[in-house]
């Protein structure tokens, strides 16, 4: 499969997921369906299938010790070591841990190769690239704020750390003035970030000739379906205004387990909640496992201490060797002859030979 | 034998794959003369037990495969995803983000799409999804799952015997993934159906043996340490005879049967001798085996249990010879699978002590259960405490950088006792740039077991990053010495230095070490261990 192929699949895809909302509330009226049986059965789908997952990894022992060490060892007090790449104990993993799941740290690192040849002799160089990280971080945390601030449609009072967040996510509500006045809502700085950032991953998967190449549908399809909720979401705030009052009681509903669909809810709406929920309940069958499975890599989450504790691999299993009986039976003559000590006598020799 | 291309010819590497193309999942491989090992003889593998031997060709159609190869390698994959939790975790969560991709010294030298780790990781992960997940099952292609083919298994053997297991894509994937653990997985695989490449499986062969690599019997490892210790006599004018085999010693020697073998190599080997005679006289107790050998692991790149099996020579060599602890030499993979395995593969060791240098005194409290200490840090700890009389001026011809082996750095840490013994006994070193050393080091491109000879194009490739930040310190400072802790570098970044940057030589440490070492009563030196005049020596007359 090329990519074109790629990335027709997962588009069409999504215009699929797209349209099975718009069809299913816009013209056959299945509010029940779309506003509470799919909700529940994707959240369903999506909180069992990453426990099943995780156990079904967890299932699967760490035989041995193999953290990726990315700097100096615990050696002698007079070498200073690295505490967090190259941790010891626990606690360096968890600070190593806490710098990959916050941070990004490993990917923090990339270069971007630049191989030129000048007079037909190579010269390789490792330039700065930090887009990768900086649009993963961006994409990540902005995703995080959004989820966050959409509380205030699921909880009634609205906590006041959304209340905040809100606020400081609005902040661009004064300088957004093109829209101001015209009736319109204060601009998220996140989901202007969050649109961004996913359009930046879109475009280096089709740009650069090395993500083209290694790209599957299942990177693509992830990617438009976060971008159609996003637009969706972002059609719902500036365009087609949904009446919110209605929303939150469905949400509320939802999450108090006696949902019920009111009345005069715009399909837009329908369209942004399936979208998520083709996107949770895809979630544990996919990449975007990688969420979990961080936690989960023996590179990151292992100290680099199997010098001095103990792993134990609970599969061992007895091997065969070849001893160093049957090592001087063979060469005990020669070991004689050249000064080496041995365990038998050369009669030995002679004896093993009887034996055979 | 394929012949190797000119450097400037090899230099013309395209890294970006062309926009029009098939998809590689339906591009089978073209195992290529030059790139390729060859396949493993049938006596090799009967020796050890290992299953299907024959004799086979790579580049024939076909391999002689046994009928139902298919299950049994579904069923080896399955029973590793089971007890391998790095396996089934690696095969899940990739998001192919590229932050790999051009990061392999294979694909830098090469620009051959499937050498990026990821996609290497992704011919087998495409076969998992078709066969293990509900996606690539439902899907099929479009899901990124793949049947398992003949020539999907083709492919799986080219490329995994084109990666060197190196780690340097694990530093920078975000999760972790660690392409040499799949590379390691997927080579048990292919061993399960009898296709290893023979420069692998004969060291193993011999190795399980002779207890080396190399096949040498125990007389004739004697009568080479004999040798070199006539080459010392003829330098130094004392002779540094070497225990073999004695029990009752308090330390074991164990070594990569390289470094008795070829040269450089070997001057490292005598630089171990040196020191060792040196420290005899202030109470060092120390013995060499003939029967643990070797110090590195070619069943490492066969299989978990091969590596364990020959390991477990090292363990049961200290028992039977009562020594307190092991003192290991310089090696790259061999410290991977001592400090990662071998604890677990055949310890406790509870019949060993922690280890205490005799010399010193130090507490070697990183190594307190594996029992094995790395002879450059019990040579750092020694010159910390002022025990070896150091001329660093016999070295002063020398302009010398430092080489991390991949798996030192990346699977250990062990990246600042080298330096500090190279800095107390050269007065002249250089880092290459940052990018290519340390934890980001490159490979020397014939790692793993891909040292052969019929390769030699893929070696040469493989290792042009490093060459090319060798060469920048070689234009920039003038040096004129590679040094390195790894007998698979002795043995092939030469090669890879006359290919590349003409001009620079290769070193162990210990043989620097041993240059500089003054001792009571010795001659006055003209030559270094090479033979070759030491700085301002160049006009003295039995030179």
């Amino acid at each position: 499969m090329n990519f074109f192929l790629s990335i027709i699949f997962s588009s069409v895809a999504v215009v699929v997921v797209v349209l099975i909302p718009w069809i299913g509330v816009g013209a056959l009226d299945l509010r029940a369906l779309f506003g509470i049986v799919i909700p529940y059965a994707a959240m369903a789908t999506f909180f069992v299938g990453i426990v099943v997952r995780v156990i079904d990894w967890g299932r699967s022992p760490v035989p041995f010790r193999i953290p990726t060490t990315a700097g100096q060892e615990w050696s002698f007090p007079w070498i200073k070591r690295s505490r967090i790449d190259n941790p010891k104990g626990l606690g360096g993993v968890i600070v190593r841990m806490l710098f990959e799941v916050l941070a990004f740290r490993s990917l923090f690192r990339n270069t971007r190769l630049e191989y030129r040849r000048v007079d037909g002799v190579p010269k390789v160089d490792y330039e700065w690239e930090k887009w990768l990280w900086l649009a993963a971080i961006l994409f990540h945390y902005s995703f995080l704020v959004i989820f966050l601030r959409h509380f205030r449609f699921f909880m009634e009072p609205v906590p006041g750390f959304v209340t905040l967040l809100q606020n400081l996510d609005g902040f661009m509500q004064m300088g957004a003035a093109p829209f101001n006045g015209f009736g319109l809502p204060g601009v998220y700085l996140t989901d202007m970030l969050l649109m961004a950032a996913l359009t930046w991953l879109l475009l280096r998967r089709i740009l650069y000739s090395q993500i083209r190449y290694i790209s599957l549908p299942a990177d693509y399809f992830p990617l438009f379906l976060i971008l159609a909720l996003g637009f969706s979401g972002m059609l719902m705030r500036y365009l087609f205004r949904v009446d919110v009052t209605k929303v939150k009681e469905l949400a509320i509903g939802l999450f108090k387990f006696s949902p019920s669909v009111p009345e005069g809810i715009g399909v837009i709406f329908y369209i942004h909640l399936f979208i998520l929920c083709v996107l949770i309940a895809y979630f544990p069958f996919s990449k975007l496992m990688h969420l979990a499975g961080i936690f989960l890599s023996p590179t990151r989450n292992l100290s680099n201490n199997s010098r001095f504790v103990r792993h134990v691999n609970p599969w061992n299993y007895p091997v065969p060797t070849h001893t160093y009986e049957e090592y001087e039976d063979e060469f005990r003559e020669h070991m004689i002859e050249a000064g080496l000590p041995v365990e038998k006598g050369a009669d030995a020799t002679a004896e093993s030979e009887e034996k055979e | 034998m394929a012949t190797t291309p000119k450097p400037q010819e090899t230099a013309k590497i395209d890294h970006r794959p062309p926009l029009f193309e098939k998809g590689w999942m339906d591009k089978p491989a073209e195992i290529r003369p030059g790139i390729y090992c060859y396949g493993s003889k049938p006596k090799n593998l009967e020796y050890v037990g290992m299953p299907y031997p024959k004799e086979w060709n790579p580049e024939d159609e076909d391999w002689q495969l046994p009928e139902n190869w298919k299950e049994i390698i579904e069923e080896g994959f399955k029973d590793r995803l089971d007890r391998f939790r790095s396996l089934k975790v690696f095969m899940d969560i990739c998001v192919r983000c590229g932050a790999c991709a051009d990061k392999c010294h294979f694909f830098i030298g090469s620009g051959d799409p499937k050498n990026m780790p990821v996609l290497r990781a992704e011919l087998l992960r495409s076969v998992y999804r078709k066969k293990f997940t509900t996606g690539g099952k439902l899907l099929g292609k479009f899901g990124g799952g793949r049947d398992l083919t003949e020539d999907v298994l083709k492919e799986w053997w080219y490329y995994l015997y084109q990666c060197s297991e190196c780690r340097r894509c694990s530093v920078f994937c975000p999760y972790g993934i660690d392409t040499a653990e799949v590379t390691i997985l997927g080579r048990e695989l292919t061993n399960l159906l009898g296709l290893n490449i023979d420069w692998i499986a004969a060291p193993v062969a011999n190795c399980y043996r002779t207890g080396n690599h190399l096949g040498i019997q125990p007389h004739a490892y004697k009568d080479m340490l004999d040798f070199f210790t006539d080459e010392i006599e003829d330098i130094t004018g004392l002779r540094m005879e070497q225990d073999m085999n004695r029990k009752g010693a308090e330390i074991l020697f164990v070594t990569p049967s390289g470094d008795v073998f070829a040269d450089p190599g070997t001057y490292t080997c005598m630089g171990y001798m040196m020191l060792f005679h040196y420290l005899k006289s202030i109470g060092l107790d120390i013995t060499w085996s003939t029967y643990a050998s070797e110090g590195g692991n070619f069943g490492y790149f066969t299989s978990h249990e091969m590596a364990k099996r020959l390991n477990a020579k090292m363990y049961a060599e200290a028992k039977r010879l009562g020594v307190k602890w092991i003192l290991g030499g310089e090696c790259g993979h061999m410290w991977r699978v001592l400090n990662q395995y071998m604890d677990t593969f055949n310890g406790p060791p509870d019949f060993l002590e922690e280890p205490v240098s005799p010399l010193t005194g130090t507490k070697f409290e990183n190594a307190k259960t594996t029992k094995m200490v790395h002879l450059v840090e019990f040579t750092a700890d020694l010159i910390k405490n002022n025990k070896l009389k150091l001329d660093t001026s016999r070295n002063d011809n020398l302009k010398v950088t430092f080489h991390d082996s991949c798996n030192t750095s990346r699977g250990m840490g062990f990246l600042e006792e080298p330096r500090y013994v190279i800095k107390s006994v050269c007065n002249h070193f250089y880092e290459m740039p940052p990018e290519t050393i340390r934890e980001q080091t490159f490979c020397c491109g014939s790692g793993s077991g891909l040292n052969a000879g019929e390769d030699m194009e893929l070696r040469m490739r493989g290792g042009l990053p490093r060459a090319n930040a060798v060469k920048y310190v070689h234009e920039k400072h003038g040096v004129n010495m590679l040094a390195c802790i790894c007998a698979i570098d002795r043995a092939v970044l030469p090669n890879l230095m006359d290919y590349w940057v003409p001009g620079v030589q290769v070193t162990g440490v210990h043989e620097m070490v041993a240059n500089a070492l003054v001792f009571e009563g010795e001659q006055k030196r003209t030559t270094n261990l090479r033979g070759e005049p030491l700085p301002g020596m160049e006009d003295e007359e039995d030179v």
